[in-house]
């Protein structure tokens, strides 16, 4: 793609525009501000706890729920007033919704309109891209969860959408069908371009599978990125906590000193501006970016982020380990530190062991400590 | 009240709607069409009865006068007296009969229950006369067991208690066997755990658990008995209760506002009962958790044995009565000469309407069940399914709950003071049997409207959506999908319709004329006459009619069953 220009302020690529979208049930707010361009071809996910308004903002985008303000536009027309039938999307539900008493090429040619054979030509043609060849003369009630997934997605793809939307079609699943699906879903949507919003509280799901997350939480959007920088260089608090695991350090600011933590001094790469003007800080690290050491290379301790910690917890975690280690320098700091096998045993870690570690600056990001409503959980 | 307001666009609440398809606004239209019905030929009627009673004979205003006259009365507080006294009575006998065969059904390992649940249900055949002539010919004058009732002592309290447990019994099984079905094994294990013993688990989780279907169930047998004029019309004797003084008030002495003034007091127990059901309805579903695990009873020799045992007692008990009046229409004489006739059944050579009264009731079934079923489907389709016209599905919802809080004698009082008024442009229905079969639609949409809700519901809410963003318009989904897949639920209620047309006598019978006169109101007349046997005929003839229809819907239902059986989940 054509991306090195910037492209944000260009509609021809933009699908789908959300202009300040809200929307209230009585006095409870479920939405509130939500501003989001989508992208023709892309996969995008909405990612967030469970009631925070992903299926809310879905179904205001399919026009089954109206917003209580704001607007929507698609191909730059406004639909923000159209019923479902005017708009131009497929949907998939977390139920599927496939027709008990249809079979598999008559779900699936449900929406088409035409001559027999056309029809029946787009049903074997969608079997094919589906992998489910042969199945059309049975019944839902007859397939695995896995299959049905398939089909209702094949019907919702059937009459060629602009826009596929997707609430949740995963989580009914069972873990190794889901892993599977996740691959041919994604497989399939670069296949056709098909622009894609799927709705999903599961974070390893919109990590492996989007183009772009948008991270939901209280009815609003804490962060829009790749799934790359939504891992590494989260927004919010909210945002660090609820993708991957997370270490949080407490530590304290001031123009003199810099950023300390127990009085010492921590080096940190960037520090955001918010940062500036606050006292207290809380400095967060992802468990896999911390280094070990096999031995102290010199340098005084606590110098250029480095200190030692004893190991008080090793758990095997299928294809990593996650050591608990207590840092005494830091103020009996306690961190989550991930290494991979083959360097536990390289650097024959065991219980009870002192190793160096060090934190490096460019993987340290440092949050205002007053947006500490995820903060207890964090240090938990 | 809330969603009416919502729907009405007042200020404050008005509720944000999702924009309408086009082809919602035939929806609109459909549900409008519905609601308009529902309030011409129910919510109306029901205000006339209201305006009656404040009117006098000469149609002039008196407000309350006319129920300070009656109340004034002796004689109405004897009736009502006697009402409260047998509808106690019958409430009193028909549960724990109805207890003991529900716990039979649902908790123990007792064989031939299919059989026994059958026989039980056997009343629901037949008008609820049949008992009442059953009993004339038991312990009447001429009974062949009238030692026990000495002296025609079956004729008055006695008699209508037995012919009322008759024909409650079937309701109040029903509403035991749901409120028991829905048991948690784990708060048995937990109670044989703790050490309860069998007493202590009846009295510790069995009836608190079922208590809500026991009050529910007093209360339906309670309103089902006071508002029945059939059995004390029959076996009664002098003994004067509410419901057949507002019909004599009515049929016999043509005073329309004494019998409005009745009819809008019976009305009272049944809306009471009504609201307490609701209540309870609203606490019974949250005894049931989700994670509820179901009883599974085990076998226990004594408990299988005893519960065969009352069962059996108590089916034979209603098959005497049920048997007995179905003997009565083939013996000649009565006991005097038992020969096998077929004289009985001559109905066009007596009075009470004829044969044109069985084939009228066959009419009036037939036409009920089938505009009945389309009427109650497409209202709860409406309701349940579509988005445009918020008001009217509204209105369909709560004309839908009216009839169970309105006895039959109460909604004919209404018909007839609604429809019999000449500046009423709906009066051309009047005498025809349109008017039988809407009063019939009428009278018993709510158990129908319930059950296709509850089919709907089982339907993925999200169909409609799918078909929405698949710009298939909604006839579509409601033809291709909707009512196949609810169609064992269709059959259901127009079996209910048909069988229910078939044996009611307390809305119809203000509103036959000669030409629409109906087999259950023959039934009535020929009773009246004295051709008892001939009412028995004819009552058998209805009992018949029904329990072949009955096996005609079930046949039906279990060839669909097994043609779909490929995407039906059991
Ligand atoms: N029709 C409604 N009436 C009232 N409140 C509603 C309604 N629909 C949703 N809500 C509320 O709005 C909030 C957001 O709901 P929504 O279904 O969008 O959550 P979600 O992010 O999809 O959660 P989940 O992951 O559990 O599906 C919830 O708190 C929910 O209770
Ligand atoms: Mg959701």
């Amino acid at each position: 793609m054509k991306a090195d220009f910037p492209v944000s302020t260009t509609t021809a690529t933009e699908l789908l525009r959300v202009d300040g979208i809200a929307k209230r049930f009585g006095e409870f707010s479920a939405l509130s501000g939500i501003d989001l361009t989508v992208r023709k071809g892309e996969f995008l996910c909405l990612l967030g706890p469970s009631g925070c308004g992903k299926t809310t903002l879905l179904r205001i985008i399919a026009g089954l729920e109206v917003p209580t303000a704001g607007s929507l536009q698609l191909n730059q027309r406004d639909v923000t007033r159209l019923p479902p039938s005017e708009r131009d999307y497929g949907i998939v539900f977390q139920s599927y919704a496939l027709f008990p008493n249809l079979n598999v090429a008559d779900n699936i040619a449900y929406g088409l309109k035409g001559r027999r054979e056309d029809k029946l030509r787009r049903v074997n043609e969608l079997l094919d891209l589906i992998g489910l060849a042969g199945i059309d003369a049975k019944f839902p009630a007859q397939l695995s969860g896995g299959q049905q997934q398939r089909v209702a997605l094949a019907r919702a793809l059937a009459t060629s959408p602009g826009l596929l939307l997707l609430d949740e079609p995963l989580s009914a699943l069972d873990a190794r069908v889901r892993e599977h699906l996740r691959r041919e879903i994604k497989a399939l949507q670069q296949k056709l371009g098909v622009t894609t919003i799927m709705v999903t509280h599961d974070q390893e799901e919109a990590l492996t599978m989007a183009d772009r997350i948008v991270v939901m939480n209280h009815g609003v959007i804490e962060q829009v990125g790749t799934p790359e920088e939504i891992y590494a260089q989260p927004a919010s608090r909210f945002v660090a906590d609820f993708v991957g695991q997370s270490n949080w350090i407490d530590a304290t600011f001031s123009a003199e000193a810099g950023v300390q933590v127990n009085q010492l001094g921590i080096a940190l790469q960037t520090l955001p501006a918010l940062a500036v003007g606050q006292r207290e800080l809380s400095l967060f690290i992802r468990p896999e970016d911390i280094e070990l050491h096999a031995h102290w290379e010199g340098g005084a301790m606590g110098e250029a982020n480095t200190a030692l910690g004893d190991i008080e917890k090793i758990e095997l975690l299928g294809g990593f380990y996650r050591l608990g280690i207590n840092v005494p320098l830091w103020g009996n700091l306690r961190l989550n530190v991930d290494v991979s096998r083959s360097t536990y045993q390289r650097m024959r870690l065991s219980p009870e062991r002192r190793v160096p570690l060090t934190l490096p600056a460019d993987k340290l990001r440092a949050f205002s400590k007053a947006d500490a409503a995820f903060g207890a959980k964090a240090l938990a | 009240m809330i969603a009416v307001l919502q729907a009405l666009g007042v200020p404050g609440f008005a509720a944000a709607q999702p924009p309408v398809e086009r082809s919602q606004r035939v929806a609109g239209v459909l549900a409008w069409g519905a609601a308009l019905l529902l309030l011409a030929f129910l919510a109306l009627p029901l205000v006339a009865i209201l305006g009656k009673a404040v009117t006098n004979q000469q149609g002039g205003f008196v407000g309350i006068d006319q129920f300070v006259e009656i109340a004034g009365g002796a004689h109405f507080w004897h009736a009502v007296a006697n009402s409260m006294a047998v509808s106690v009575t019958s409430a009193i006998i028909v549960l724990p009969l109805a207890y003991v065969f529900a716990t039979a059904l649902t908790r123990t390992c007792m064989p031939l229950k299919p059989l026994f649940r059958g026989l039980a249900l056997i009343p629901l055949l037949a008008p609820s006369l049949l008992p009442g002539i059953a009993l004339v010919y038991l312990f009447g004058n001429q009974g062949v067991l009238k030692g026990w009732f000495p002296d025609g002592g079956i004729y008055g309290f006695w008699g209508i208690v037995i012919a009322e447990v008759f024909y409650t019994f079937p309701h109040a099984l029903m509403i035991l066997i749901t409120a028991l079905s829905v048991a948690d094994a784990r708060l048995y294990e937990a109670a044989s755990a703790l050490g309860a013993g069998p007493v202590r688990r009846l009295f510790t989780v069995t009836l608190p658990a079922a208590r809500y279907g026991l009050i529910s169930a007093a209360l339906v047998v309670f309103t089902l008995v006071i508002v029945d004029f059939g059995a004390p019309k029959v076996i009664g004797g002098q003994y004067n209760v509410l419901a057949v003084e507002a019909y004599k008030q009515v049929i016999g002495q043509q005073n329309f506002p004494k019998g409005a003034v009745i009819g809008l007091l019976l009305l009272l127990p049944a809306v009471f009962s009504f609201i307490v059901d609701a209540v309870l309805q609203k606490r019974q579903r949250a005894l049931l958790t989700a994670r509820a695990q179901p009883l599974v009873p085990q076998p226990q020799r004594w408990v299988d044995g005893l519960s065969m045992l009352a069962c059996s007692a108590i089916s034979a008990g209603l098959l005497l009565i049920i048997g007995t009046a179905i003997a009565a229409a083939f013996i000649k004489l009565w006991p005097y000469n038992l020969a096998p006739t077929l004289a009985h059944f001559d109905f066009d050579n007596m009075d009470g309407g004829g044969w044109l009264a069985f084939r009228n009731s066959l009419k009036l079934a037939g036409i009920t069940a089938l505009a009945g079923t389309v009427l109650v489907f497409t209202g709860a389709y409406l309701a349940e399914k579509t988005q445009a016209a918020p008001l009217a599905r509204q209105l369909i919802r709560l004309f839908a709950m009216l009839p169970m809080a309105v006895p039959g004698l109460v909604l004919g009082l209404g018909y007839i003071f609604f429809f019999n008024d000449p500046h009423n442009p709906l009066h051309v229905v009047y005498g025809t049997l349109a008017i039988l079969v809407l009063c019939s639609v009428a009278h018993f949409y709510t158990t129908a409207h319930l059950t296709a809700v509850t089919a709907l519901k089982q339907l993925d809410g999200e169909f409609e959506a799918v078909a929405a963003s698949l710009k298939v318009p909604f006839w579509t989904t409601a033809w291709r999908v909707t009512l196949p897949v609810c169609l064992p639920a269709v059959l259901e209620v127009a079996r209910y319709f048909f069988v229910s047309a078939m044996t009611t006598v307390s809305a119809v019978i203000f509103l036959y004329t000669p030409d629409t006169v109906l087999a259950s109101v023959a039934v009535l007349n020929m009773d009246d006459a004295g051709d008892t046997a001939a009412a028995a005929g004819m009552a058998a003839l209805i009992v018949g009619t029904s329990a072949l229809v009955c096996l005609l819907f079930g046949l039906l239902s279990w060839l669909l069953q097994r043609r779909t059986q490929a995407w039906r989940r059991r």
